[in-house]
């Protein structure tokens, strides 16, 4: 039970209003362990961006109770949401987001900025998540003259530059070759395993399922029978696995 | 050092362009307050310039006097009561009104008769660049300032002309004494300021007073009230000063009209650097998003926009300061020179930074709206 960072109850989330009134996740039971790597797959509708924004703290159930490292999100307004943000979790989009204007240790050190890291040790740090993600050499490049995959590995340094307990990842590989979606799915089960933090990738990708500890679907709002890795792997056609 | 500085400052030189332009909106916000104010200071410093340069610390006027061009008068009698005053040193009456100056063209020309008792002091002509202003006691001597020559005909020192009839020769002359009226000032003795004016022997303009080193300023202007009754007032140079301000200033709307102005720059400049703001902040809205996302505090986001306003303020006020420089340097010699004081500059540096840094809430409040949600969905 220790090992629990996010814990979903009974999590229901109702969109819209009136007759565009939509139940987006009907009592949806989920946790993150550290050590973990989760991938949420699902089809598209089906919950899953609610569920993650709602891990997230950036949306707030209609019901249900979500804790973060102890702390409960229920009751806890925008600001409070920003700081569980800050002080647990770290986030990767699958569009990146890097600042166009900062170079990539810039880019990796606002998210020590933001929780009130300044200075070398700072810049320090930066370069080092840099180097852990093997962009050491391209710290002061600007994302426009970084690839894609090198671009999602600056967003992933700094996800984890301020060693968060949890790392919630978007489609991190939907818009990347093979060989970098192989890299950045390396980097983040490294993240989970070897520095024992829990860490979600939602995605739609079936190329990266060999790389998760446990797979969770996501259908209607409501998940379906969470899988073992191994079963998951073998129901998955060939030709949906990277070359 | 926090990013918020290199964040801010990439956001703004990323749209040069936009940057340009909100400077240019500075700037000319800036300048327009500068010159409006440079004016109102200059204008308010020349209509006090004879106060200012009298050798007087009390001035005994005739009741509800409103400027030093009044054209009332009062019983030059009073001399006599308020010499006995306790505290005062000395009393020099002062005849000033309009005269006309002929030309040896025969054409004529307002002029501003300033007639003090040259030996006594009083108001005598400063900035004296040629000729001697003792040489004033003498018979139809006059000074002049050179910037009038042209307009009263005179070429150099010793030139003649005739005031209301009588010959005048010009035996000092002054840089820089101008008129805000246009009407040319003309030094004069005080004997002879009464044929220029037409004003009786009885009666003089105001009486300039000045008070013994170790007189009390309080109770000397007590003591001479107290023996000139209530149809004269008496006042400080520093009164008298204010007053005449005042009058010209406000009492003639004048300087509401440069303070006009003045609003104006400031909104123009406003709503400019708002519009600017909130454009590049709507530019960037993502990359707030992203920091929301991240769990950025709302005031490190506050942090990066006013940053940003406050960079427009500091380059766009240097820009202007140094228009502003060129400006004061084009004008001094003109009829009006524009005077930006040091307390001037410091009251437009804070009117610049509060108005970009009140631009900048308006950015601030899209920016209070973002939801880190939609980072998700891009």
């Amino acid at each position: 039970m220790n090992d629990i960072i996010i814990d979903a109850r009974e999590i229901r989330k109702t969109l819209g209003k009136g007759a565009g009134e939509v139940q987006a996740l009907r009592g949806v039971d989920l946790a993150l362990r550290k050590g973990e790597l989760t991938l949420l797959m699902g089809p598209s509708g089906s919950g899953k961006t609610t569920l993650l924004l709602i891990l997230g703290c950036m949306l707030t159930p209609s019901a249900g109770r979500v804790t973060v490292c102890g702390t409960a999100t229920s009751d806890a307004d925008k600001e409070a949401l920003a700081r569980i943000r800050r002080d647990h979790i770290g986030f990767v989009f699958q569009s990146y987001h890097l600042f166009p204007t900062m170079t990539a240790r810039q880019n990796v050190q606002l998210a020590l900025d933001i929780r009130g890291h300044h200075g070398r040790d700072a810049a320090r740090k930066s370069r080092d998540a840099l180097a852990l993600v093997g962009l050491d050499q391209k710290a002061k490049s600007l994302p426009d003259s970084l690839s894609g995959g090198e671009q999602q590995r600056v967003a992933i340094a700094r996800a984890f530059v301020a060693n968060p307990s949890v790392i919630l990842a978007d489609e991190p590989t939907s818009a990347l070759d093979g060989d970098s979606g192989r890299a950045i799915m390396r980097i983040l089960v490294d993240a989970a395993h070897k520095r024992d933090r829990a860490v979600l990738v939602v995605t739609h990708d079936p190329r990266i399922v060999s790389f998760a500890d446990r797979i969770v679907r996501i259908e209607d709002g409501v998940l379906a029978d969470e899988q073992a890795d191994e079963s998951e792997r073998r129901r998955l056609p060939k030709a949906a696995s990277w070359p | 050092m926090s990013l918020v500085m290199t964040l801010a400052t990439r956001n703004l030189l990323h749209d040069r362009l936009r940057l340009v332009a909100t400077l240019i909106g500075i700037v000319f916000s800036v300048v327009l307050v500068m010159i409006q104010m440079g004016l109102f200071l200059g204008f308010g410093h020349m209509v006090s310039t004879m106060i200012d340069h009298a050798n007087a610390d009390l001035w005994v006027l005739p009741k509800g006097a409103k400027c030093f061009e009044d054209p009332s008068q009062l019983d030059v009698k009073l001399r006599e009561k308020v010499a006995a005053a306790d505290g005062v040193a000395s009393v020099v009456p002062l005849v000033i009104g309009f005269s006309d100056w002929r030309l040896d063209s025969g054409e004529v020309t307002p002029v501003f008769i300033v007639g003090s008792d040259v030996k006594a002091g009083g108001l005598q002509p400063w900035n004296v660049v040629e000729g001697d202003v003792r040489s004033l006691s003498q018979w139809g001597a006059v000074a002049v300032d050179r910037t009038y020559f042209d307009r009263l005909g005179i070429k150099k020192l010793g030139d003649a002309a005739e005031i209301h009839g009588h010959k005048v020769k010009v035996v000092a002359v002054t840089d820089g004494i101008r008129s805000f009226t246009t009407t040319p000032y003309v030094f004069v003795d005080q004997k002879d300021s009464r044929f220029y004016t037409g004003m009786f022997p009885s009666k003089a303009s105001d009486l300039l007073v000045r008070l013994k080193p170790d007189a009390d300023r309080t109770k000397a202007v007590q003591a001479i009230r107290d023996r000139v009754g209530n149809d004269v007032e008496v006042l400080t140079t520093a009164e008298f000063r204010k007053r005449s301000r005042s009058f010209w200033l406000f009492g003639t709307g004048a300087g509401a009209a440069l303070f006009a102005g003045a609003i104006l720059g400031v909104i123009v400049g406003t709503v400019i650097v708002a519009q600017t703001l909130y454009s590049s902040t709507k530019d960037h809205l993502s990359e707030f998003a992203t920091l929301r996302a991240m769990g950025s505090s709302n005031n490190y986001i506050y942090g990066v926009i006013i940053y940003q306003a406050l960079f427009n303020a500091v380059v766009g006020f240097i820009m202007a300061g140094a228009i502003g420089y060129v400006v004061v340097r084009m004008t001094e010699r003109s009829a009006l020179p524009i005077v930006i004081t040091p307390w001037l500059m410091a009251a437009l540096f804070v009117l610049t930074v509060v108005m970009c840094v009140a631009s900048g809430f308006v950015a601030i409040i899209r920016v209070v709206r973002i939801d880190p949600a939609s980072v998700f969905m891009r």
